[in-house]
């Protein structure tokens, strides 16, 4: 009965979040200060966490494949295949789900409690609209780069930590990233991408939006919010590789 | 002029206001007093649409509120100024930009205009220097003069005050309390201003409603409040000791 709740206010509150803006030239200020916030701030987490993995899954891969029968470019294939199809989409995400989204309740759920919300509705201000569509647009727009950029690194990593362990060399690396290459996988990627973008700003934003009380509540929303998204993201996961690869 | 007939409002069931009348005059400083959770911010909070009444209307100059669709309150809302208890003055924006926010929302002033109306407004509550500082960075007292500055930069219609003297020292709260009553009379607005500050009281109420356990139980002048018969009214003006012994001085004088 509480989901069944949280849906239904979930959705009447996207209703009001895409209503028409009061000034077209305040949200687009707003939605570049967001890309700079969601997106830029979010870079060098990103970059750290996409060189590293893509090191430990390489030589995890060329750990598994150390056989006469597996050609060593196969160690490329499989890190390409597990980079692109979900560590970048996917766990890239689930890690943007606990930066941003934890943020993003939390400032939400402060001006909630602090009665700045209040305050735009007085004014006459859509405070959803206001507050949570340019946070949608602006990480919907600059994930997808953020993920390519994860892509591209992890795979650099793999290759470096390839080189450096002489776990595989440049050149059967790098052939076994160009080998069977599919690019529908980049295309899957990217869906999946802008889809978990969605969710994680609008879930966190709608917890941090319903926060009731003080500051105590506020961390509770933030906390709930990293859960929530991650749990949808990984449902939605699921459901878009049913129906994207099957 | 905003009436308000028969208001009710509950929570969980259990009742806050209970059939609530009262008129706000144009032009006057109104007064809600009451004791602490007799529900004086749930009144003003569904007078400004943050809460749903369960019944009863809210009429501002002919047009009932609680019957108006969304888009219809929002033009309303647009002549309402309101006062929050903390300021609820935007964290990210500086003091000149908190002010100018609303004109930048619903005007097509220019940016040199913007400025120099928070300018004006600024000025109007005696805060010429502060124009450049984030409100973190403010007292609590010129938190609440940047809070005003904001709420009349729109030339409102109606002031709405929730206990703008709250934390703040008798000599910052009397300058408040005179600047909420000189707009008052200088722009010709309603004012409402919710308050358990007897100093407030004494200095602004040009009408005053008590409220207690929800309901009204006293309504008059700043004039007449001492000398209330109302048992609830007189508990909550003589409360502390020194009041108590002003009133027996007073009675003893035979004023």
């Amino acid at each position: 009965m509480n989901w069944f709740f949280h849906i239904g206010r979930y959705y009447i509150m996207m209703s009001r979040v895409f209503s028409k803006p009061e000034k077209w030239s305040i949200y687009r200020k707003q939605f570049i200060k967001e890309i700079d916030n969601l997106g830029l701030g979010s870079l060098g987490i990103v970059v750290i966490i996409s060189i590293f993995m893509g090191a430990v899954i390489t030589i995890q891969s060329a750990f598994g494949f150390e056989s006469p029968w597996i050609p060593l470019y196969a160690v490329g294939v499989a890190s390409r295949d597990s980079i692109v199809l979900e560590f970048s989409p996917t766990i890239v995400s689930l890690i943007l789900a606990g930066k941003v989204g934890s943020s993003i309740a939390s400032e939400i759920g402060t001006m909630r409690v602090t009665e700045q919300i209040d305050a735009l509705e007085i004014m006459g201000i859509n405070s959803k609209a206001y507050l949570i569509l340019p946070k949608i647009a602006a990480a919907v727009f600059i994930n997808p780069f953020l993920i390519v950029i994860s892509m591209f690194l992890a795979l650099l990593g793999g290759l470096t930590a390839g080189l450096m362990t002489g776990a595989v060399t440049p050149y059967e690396f790098i052939y076994g990233i160009q080998y069977d290459f599919r690019p529908f996988n980049v295309t899957y990627a990217l869906i999946k991408t802008l889809f978990f973008a969605f969710i994680i700003t609008s879930v966190s934003a709608y917890h941090g939006y319903y926060t009731q009380g003080g500051s105590l509540e506020v961390g509770k929303s933030s906390t709930n919010a990293v859960v929530y998204s991650s749990i949808v993201i990984l449902l939605f996961n699921f459901i878009l590789t049913q129906i994207l690869l099957s | 002029m905003i009436e308000v007939k028969n208001i009710c409002k509950s929570f969980n069931g259990k009742s806050i206001l209970n059939d609530i009348n009262i008129v706000f005059e144009k032009g006057k400083t109104n007064l809600i007093i009451g004791e602490s959770g007799s529900g004086k911010t749930v009144l003003m909070k569904t007078m400004v649409g943050l809460f749903t009444a369960d019944s009863g209307d809210i009429i501002y100059e002919g047009k009932n509120f609680n019957k108006l669709n969304f888009d219809d309150r929002k033009e309303i809302r647009k002549e309402i100024g309101m006062l929050f208890q903390g300021g609820a003055l935007f964290d990210s924006l500086t003091v000149e930009e908190n002010v100018m926010f609303p004109l930048s929302m619903f005007t097509n002033m220019t940016l040199a205009e913007q400025r120099d109306r928070a300018d004006f407004c600024l000025t109007r509550v005696n805060l010429q220097t502060a124009h450049k500082l984030y409100p973190a960075e403010i007292s609590g007292g010129m938190k609440k003069r940047v809070a005003i500055a904001r709420a009349i930069s729109m030339n409102p219609k109606y002031l709405f005050c929730d206990e703008p003297n709250s934390g703040l020292d008798p000599k910052t709260s009397i300058l408040i309390d005179n600047l909420i009553y000189e707009l008052t009379s200088e722009l010709n607005i309603t004012t409402i201003v919710i308050t358990h500050d007897m100093n407030s009281v004494m200095e602004i109420g040009d009408n005053i409603s008590f409220l207690y356990k929800g309901q009204i139980n006293w309504q008059g002048h700043r004039d007449e409040v001492m000398r209330t018969n109302s048992e609830e009214l007189n508990n909550f003006v003589y409360a502390s000791e020194f009041m108590k012994k002003l009133k027996q001085r007073l009675t003893h004088h035979g004023d």
